[in-house]
């Protein structure tokens, strides 16, 4: 139907993107979310509410928190072997060539479930690896959006 | 009838049911939780939800709804697929400096285990 906001996201081809939407959001819903955001921020918006949907679909309990939790997990791994590695280059006599300046990203209270309403980014080094991207404003994510690499990135249950 | 109205049938102005199937997860003294959910999902699909789950997972349910739409108010553009984003950058660059570091470690062993070598020539 001609004016209909739904039809540049999502094409024929595709019938389970809308049916997961509709099903968890609902259409009225969406339609209000789409209408509160600009024209560019649409097809960002009805993705990331198709991959949530999706992730909700598969894991009715803890939708997108289940990967949110494993990838958490990860990155805290990752900083102690980080660390670790450091401790060992020090050990060597040698500074740390790394910036030692990856951002952490802290939610408060912790563990799950967690409650990032103000989520703490803590920088341990000079300068920021990343910043922290503009809150509600569709500030861009490059490349790593979760719907471009695959599902075998949404990771574990919990 | 519950005594008192749990906060999602105060918020859709209706009788609050002895079964009601939102009343053990919003508390009436928490109206934030149930509209943020409500703006973002809809009371009917929670409910539906809800009903799909078994009893003993429905608290946990709730959270991770809660979540999500406060992410979603938050950011209306990513939600909560923008801290997933976030993440996975931090995961990919810590898995590279973690390997600058790790070479450096090796380049450094060896060049610790030449300098002994050549201690004892």
């Amino acid at each position: 139907m001609p004016g209909c906001i739904f039809a540049p996201y999502f094409p024929p081809e595709e019938p389970h993107k809308f049916a997961n939407v509709h099903k968890i959001f609902g259409a009225s819903n969406v339609t209000k979310l789409l209408n509160e955001l600009l024209p560019h921020q649409r097809e960002d918006a009805v993705n990331s509410l198709a991959y949530e949907a999706e992730a909700r679909v598969r894991d009715p309990v803890y939708g997108c928190i289940g990967s949110i939790s494993y990838f958490q997990r990860q990155v805290h791994r990752l900083q102690k072997e980080l660390d670790a590695a450091n401790a060992d280059l020090v050990h060597y006599g040698l500074s740390t060539s790394t910036p030692g300046n990856v951002v952490d990203l802290v939610f408060q209270p912790q563990p799950f479930p967690p409650q990032p309403l103000n989520p703490v980014y803590r920088l341990s080094g000079a300068s920021p690896v990343m910043t922290q991207q503009p809150r509600g404003t569709g500030g861009s994510y490059g490349t790593f959006l979760p719907w471009n690499n695959g599902h075998d990135q949404q990771g574990g249950n919990m | 009838m519950n005594p008192k109205r749990c906060a999602a049938c105060r918020y859709l102005r209706r009788r609050c049911p002895k079964d009601c199937v939102f009343s053990p997860y919003f508390p009436p003294n928490n109206p934030e939780k149930f509209a943020c959910v409500h703006r973002i999902y809809g009371a009917g699909n929670v409910s539906k939800m809800l009903q799909q789950l078994p009893v003993q997972t429905r608290a946990e349910a709730v959270e991770s709804l809660c979540f999500e739409a406060t992410c979603r108010i938050e950011d209306p553009v990513y939600g909560c697929a923008g801290m997933i984003s976030l993440l996975q950058t931090q995961i990919q660059k810590t898995e590279s400096f973690l390997a600058r570091t790790q070479a450096e470690i090796t380049v450094a062993q060896i060049k610790h285990s030449q300098n002994q070598h050549s201690e004892f020539m």
